[in-house]
């Protein structure tokens, strides 16, 4: 067997190869369904119905859709730059707990001013939560798959110290979780009788606005230059240190605005399970989208739906819900292959 | 204060926790070291652990022997490196991005499975995991014989892995074909050996020893299986690989000092639990791991061939 780099790659491959990954997924995770003893059609239904079958559902998974919007854009801006932020996760509570530090009565401002502050000390908190690696990889080349990781339980331990000391909100009834975001702060419903909140729109103008940096900016530009090619990209003068540091800034960042989504938007308070993994699903909706921004907007919608459609299967067939898991791991290492094949073929000799 | 930290040495039990606690974390860090030395990154650590647990427990749930369970759990994992592999040695995937996919798969896989078979366990059930055994006269000396000679046959059995693959890696052909792929899979190839099977078996071999490892948890250590169980412990070892500066023997010595750290962490909560909160204590293992590897990051001598698929007949 050898791999052979095709010539020319016709665009119709790079749309048509991740859905035709999904599908073999989608196959391959029916083996599941099957040996559950439950009709594969049924609970394909199931899936679909509750995804994106009713009113109901719809806004649901939108609003599933918003934080891993954001820290699929996050994970995108880095892996393009080769940067392997897996720390969203952790970045996404230090955003969360900017917004409640100063959300929660320390600052009082008009909501028109008030919002747009705490998604900016969210993105700068999240953005902190990488300096450290960012300097360790550097300086010391230590790799920053491994110190964004370790970060993520260091964080979570903080944030659960935090709500179990001092933040915790006296009025919880011994629930740990901080004081409520005041009114001023909250984002507001976009859509009545639904939890869909204002963060929809913020996550859709950042893939829009990474999309348009990425693409006709001389920073994205710098960004892929260093992803692609590291070496030809110092020879043009470009400062890798420079171009990484920006990229966990700004990957950063983005997840600090997932925390600030969910703390301002979707719960109102801080709480120890303000997010299932929303970090680590964005690193999923990334690959799925081939690292593309507006690709993002498209995978962060149907693993949001994989989501909320499988919690309601699992109600009404019976599957446990971790089937949804299943079914996003095996899309992505499926689209990491259909990409490799849209740019190499396979000879048997 | 410090009196206090000095008396945790004295006791027995420490050490005895040390050995416990070294283990899981010895596989898995042999385990990484196996497929680093041939040149493959192996994040899927974290989700086959997890599977290695999983499985050896269900195995043994399900009536089986737990020598054999032990064998399943291996199998598991080695398939888990196949599937690791050939996205990464034959398809020469992205070696970061394929082991956060196995990561993910292996551990949902484990939990779906684990919640089919078990529907409705609020509770976790327990299985009759690996006994301690005394040996004869060793045990019965004072406190050497409960810190180091009174544990299951697992964890003795751990310790003479060790100096079993130190043999392999350094003394057989087959240890220096491994550590050439990692290092030059040219001159590999120019010795008329194929270098995508000698990565191919070393992530199988190295992806069984992480899943014992996580199985060392529920067989051993305890005798259920609960969601998190691994808990970073995976990534822990990645880091333990690079603090071991990719030699095995290090590797040892940095899995015990890491788990004589923790296990002191536990008992200093007792006394110093009152002003400093719990969660700090358990922070330590996670910011250790950093520290360690900025501590040893200068001397770091990574295997040269590291995260570079290899093409057949590509020059570099």
């Amino acid at each position: 067997m050898r791999l052979e780099p095709r010539e020319t790659v016709s665009p119709w491959m790079v749309i048509f190869a991740p859905v035709m990954a999904i599908v073999v997924a989608l196959v391959i995770t029916s083996g599941l369904i099957l040996w559950t003893g439950e009709s594969i059609i049924e609970a394909y239904l199931a899936l679909l119905k509750g995804a994106f079958g009713s009113r109901f559902a719809l806004t649901e998974t939108l609003t599933r859709a918003t934080p891993l919007l954001l820290t699929g854009l996050a994970a995108a801006v880095a892996f393009r730059a080769r940067f392997w932020n897996i720390g969203a996760e952790g970045q996404l509570y230090c955003g969360a707990l900017a917004a409640t530090y100063f959300g929660t009565g320390l600052i009082t401002l008009p909501p028109f001013m008030m919002i747009p502050f705490l998604f900016m000390v969210g993105a700068l908190a999240g953005g902190l939560a990488l300096l450290l690696p960012v300097y360790l990889k550097s300086k010391l080349k230590v790799d920053e798959v491994v110190t964004t990781l370790l970060l993520n339980f260091v964080i979570l331990l903080f944030v659960n110290y935090l709500l179990e000391g001092p933040w915790r909100d006296p009025m919880s009834m011994g629930w740990p979780q901080a004081a409520p975001i005041i009114d001023e702060g909250v984002l507001p419903r976009i859509m009545e009788k639904s939890r869909l909140h204002l963060g929809l729109i913020v996550g859709v103008i950042s893939a829009v606005a990474v999309w348009f940096v990425m693409r006709f900016t001389i920073w994205g530009y710098e960004i892929r230059a260093v992803g692609n090619n590291p070496s030809a990209a110092t020879f043009a003068g470009i400062s890798i240190n420079k171009t990484v540091l920006r990229v966990a800034l700004i990957s950063g960042g983005l997840a600090g605005f997932a925390g600030v989504t969910e703390v301002a938007g979707l719960k109102g308070y801080l709480t120890l399970d303000l997010s299932p993994g929303f970090g680590y699903a964005g690193i999923a909706v990334a690959m799925l989208a081939n690292l593309h921004p507006l690709g993002v907007i498209m995978s962060a919608l149907f693993l949001a739906g994989i989501y909320v459609g499988a919690d309601s299967m699992s109600r009404a067939v019976n599957i446990p819900n971790y089937i949804a898991d299943v079914l996003v791991a095996i899309s992505v290492l499926a689209v990491l292959v259909s990409i490799m094949l849209t740019q190499f073929r396979i000879r048997f000799r | 204060m410090l009196l206090d930290l000095l008396e945790i040495f004295l006791t027995a039990g420490f050490w005895a926790a040390t050995i416990r606690i070294a283990c899981p974390l010895i596989l898995g860090t042999i385990g990484e070291l196996i497929c680093e030395r041939a040149g493959v990154l192996n994040l899927g650590i974290e989700g086959i652990m997890t599977a290695g647990a999983m499985s050896g427990w269900m195995w043994v749930y399900l009536g089986g022997d737990l020598w054999t369970g032990l064998m399943f759990a291996a199998i598991i994992g080695a398939t888990f490196g196949l599937l690791h592999s050939i996205f990464t040695v034959h398809l020469g995937l992205s070696q970061h991005v394929t082991g956060i996919g196995i990561t993910m798969l292996a551990s949902a896989l484990s939990f779906f499975i684990f919640r089919m078979m078990l529907p409705e366990s609020t509770t976790p059930p327990k299985i009759t995991a690996f006994q301690p055994v005394n040996i004869p006269g060793l045990s019965d000396m004072p406190f050497l014989g409960e810190a180091i000679f009174s544990h299951t046959p697992m964890t003795y059995m751990i310790f003479a892995i060790v100096p079993l693959v130190i043999y392999v890696l350094y003394k057989t052909p087959v240890g220096l074909a491994l550590r050439m792929a990692g290092e030059n899979p040219m001159a590999l190839e120019a010795q008329g050996m194929n270098v995508l099977s000698i990565r191919t078996g070393a992530v199988m071999v190295g992806s069984a020893f992480m899943a014992v490892g996580g199985a060392y948890l529920t067989m051993s250590a305890f005798d259920a299986f609960f969601f998190g169980m691994i808990n970073g412990r995976g990534w822990i070892c990645v880091a333990l690989v690079i603090f071991a500066s990719w030699r095995p023997g290090k590797a040892l010595l940095g899995a015990l000092l890491f788990a004589g750290l923790d296990a002191m962490q536990v008992r200093a909560q007792q006394f110093a639990g009152n002003f400093i909160p719990y969660q700090f204590f358990l922070m330590t293992p996670y910011v250790l791991s950093i520290a360690a590897m900025v501590v040893m990051a200068r001397q770091a001598r990574y295997p040269k061939a590291l995260l570079s698929p290899f093409r057949k007949g590509e020059r570099t």
